[in-house]
């Protein structure tokens, strides 16, 4: 089963380079202090808003610092926002996909009619309003990001769910006399996680865009520490005198954003099978 | 010895049309009455869509009846609890049609079978893997194949898989829903052996349902004929075989393909079975239900719904008898 998936996922040249990109993202965050050239909030006040040169490869900004190695320190905000709010969400869409899916009746009801109402909620315009109200900071990000968009995942499993409830294999576990835990923990979870890792990929990218918005618009990751979107900031205020400010963040939320999605979609064609007949 | 025990079973679905549509009712088993006697075959024989199925979950406990009682050993299985729904859980097992449907895909084949075990606490540890590499033995398959996972078995190695599973908990009562139908014919011949086999050094009995009356013939002790969520008729298999009442039994054996028969009677069997009519297509009808596909009906027939009545040793719903 593992090898017919990688046969087919290597035959997606698209999701193979988003694949690797990611690697490469991952082994950028966590060298970033071993190979960024400076600290990331080490002022050079001799060159400030300067174009990419040797000493500073991706420019300076307005403070004089070192544009590469922000980039560098910011992958690692990014990325770990992006790990800990899918997570998150993750977790919560599984429980109550979970729940809703096995129990059905009234409780799937009110459940899925919750998710009706988040769904409705426009998301950014919440997050904003709650970071108002809570204020900034990574952590607060992190979990609010989290908590606004599970929505999708429990309705994957709790359709998945429905759909395992009748299988032989599981109705056979009920009359062997498993417990509902164990049911859904031994049969029901591991076979419907598929789709489920496809949503939480795609989700990584979307958390992604919605910290670099919120740290761009200033209610997110909050200045010295850099993160890509508070760089665009920076950029924004400077954009007719030095584009490298605005270029090179950008590019990395773009590049990021697309090897996400990429991966997502190479994986999530080569789990299902329905899919793959198609092609 | 009587073993499991039906009163009256009845399973109703409502069918709803649209969000504001009139619901209708299905009516997958409607009044069945069956008792299995210790260490004997019952077969339920019928066409899909006749409430055999259903009528296996609900005996099994997987699902709940509208109306109606399950006993097992003179207790009420739907009000069963604590030890004594375990002791039920270990006494009445299951093996389904589909053996690719019925197996974990992600459960190696020691996971799935050393799950009865852990549940119940009968066994751990090293004794585990003994009691694992017994089970497989016992229905011909070898202890080094526990490892492996299902994808990794054909239709007919699964299918002892899953007949493994349910011996586990040294069961009384099998609950075999058309075990045999998607296998190879060869196939079908090893696991009805294998069946056959089991019966005999396990003193099981079965409630084994089936549309395949050839298998049945030849594996049953009783048979009841379902027609439409009711048993029209219930006899030993023999006599049932050898002559049957109902007229839908009589449609039923005209329609089994015989190698001996000349081709004339094949045509004529084949041509008398009619479309099938589902119980849900006669709302509020009084008369008898297989009324559109009897070729003996009366006037009788379309105004009141014959009953199931003792008829000797067997029993019939028809107003003929």
């Amino acid at each position: 089963m593992a090898g017919e998936f990688l046969a087919q996922f290597g035959k997606n040249r698209l999701a193979v380079i988003g694949g690797i990109l990611v690697l490469i993202l991952f082994v950028v965050a966590i060298s970033a202090p071993f190979v960024a050239p400076y600290e990331p909030d080490y002022i050079d006040r001799y060159h400030i808003l300067e174009p990419p040169s040797r000493l500073h490869p991706l420019g300076t900004d307005d403070l004089g610092r070192d544009v590469l190695s922000r980039i560098l320190y910011g992958a690692g905000v990014s990325l770990s926002v992006g790990f800990v709010a899918v997570g998150l969400s993750t977790l919560i869409g599984i429980i109550f996909g979970a729940i809703a899916g096995y129990y059905g009746g009234i409780v799937d009801r009110i459940i899925m009619r919750f998710v009706d109402v988040m769904l409705s909620i426009p998301t950014f315009f919440l997050i904003l309003t709650v970071i108002a109200f809570v204020g900034p900071s990574i952590w607060n990000i992190m979990i609010i990001i989290g908590v606004t968009s599970w929505m999708g995942v429990a309705r994957l499993v709790r359709a998945e769910f429905l759909s395992l409830k009748s299988r032989e294999f599981v109705l056979a576990a009920r009359a062997i006399g498993a417990s509902d835990w164990r049911i859904i923990f031994r049969h029901m979870l591991p076979n419907s996680l598929a789709p489920v890792i496809v949503s939480a990929v795609l989700g990584v990218a979307s958390a992604v865009l919605i910290e670099s918005s919120l740290s761009f618009l200033g209610l997110g990751v909050q200045p010295p520490r850099p993160s890509w979107g508070n760089i665009l900031t920076a950029g924004k205020a400077n954009i007719e005198i030095a584009w490298w400010l605005s270029v090179f963040p950008g590019l990395c939320i773009l590049i990021t954003v697309l090897s996400y999605n990429l991966l997502g979609e190479g994986l999530r064609d080569a789990l299902d099978p329905r899919l793959r007949e198609r092609r | 010895m009587e073993l499991l025990k039906t009163e009256n079973l009845k399973k109703h679905y409502e069918i709803k049309e649209g969000i504001l549509g009139k619901s209708h009712t299905l009516r997958a088993l409607d009044g069945v009455s069956i008792t299995v006697e210790k260490n004997r075959v019952f077969a339920i024989v019928g066409e899909s869509g006749s409430g055999k199925s259903t009528l296996a979950r609900v005996v099994l406990r997987l699902t709940k009846p509208t109306g109606g009682r399950v006993f097992f050993k003179g207790k009420e299985v739907f009000s069963l609890k604590g030890e004594d729904l375990k002791a039920f859980r270990r006494a009445v097992q299951v093996v389904f049609q589909d053996p690719f449907a019925s197996l974990n895909p992600r459960m190696s084949i020691f996971s799935t079978l050393s799950e009865p075990f852990k549940v119940h606490g009968l066994s751990s540890g090293r004794r585990l893997r003994d009691d694992v590499a017994q089970l497989l033995e016992s229905v011909g398959l070898k202890a080094e194949h526990m490892d492996r996972y299902p994808h990794q078995f054909s239709g007919g190695q699964r299918q002892r898989i899953c007949i493994a599973r349910a011996l586990a908990l040294s069961p009384e009562l099998i609950v075999a829903d058309e075990p045999l139908s998607s296998l190879d014919v060869s196939i079908q011949a090893q696991i009805l052996n294998l069946l056959t086999e089991l019966k005999e050094k396990r003193e099981l009995s079965y409630l084994f349902i089936s549309h395949d009356l050839n298998v049945v013939h030849y594996f049953a002790d009783r048979v009841a004929v379902m027609y439409a969520g009711k048993v029209v008729e219930e006899a030993g298999a023999e006599e049932l075989f050898q002559r049957p009442l109902h007229p839908y039994t009589e449609l039923l054996l005209d329609a089994v393909p015989k190698m001996r028969l000349s081709a004339g009677t094949q045509q004529r069997g084949h041509k008398r079975v009619t479309e099938s009519v589902y119980p849900e297509d006669k709302p509020g009808s009084k008369g008898c239900s297989f009324l559109p596909r009897c070729p003996k009906q009366k006037g009788i027939c379309a105004t009141e719904e014959p009953l199931l009545k003792e008829h000797g040793d067997r029993k019939v719903a028809c107003h003929l008898y």
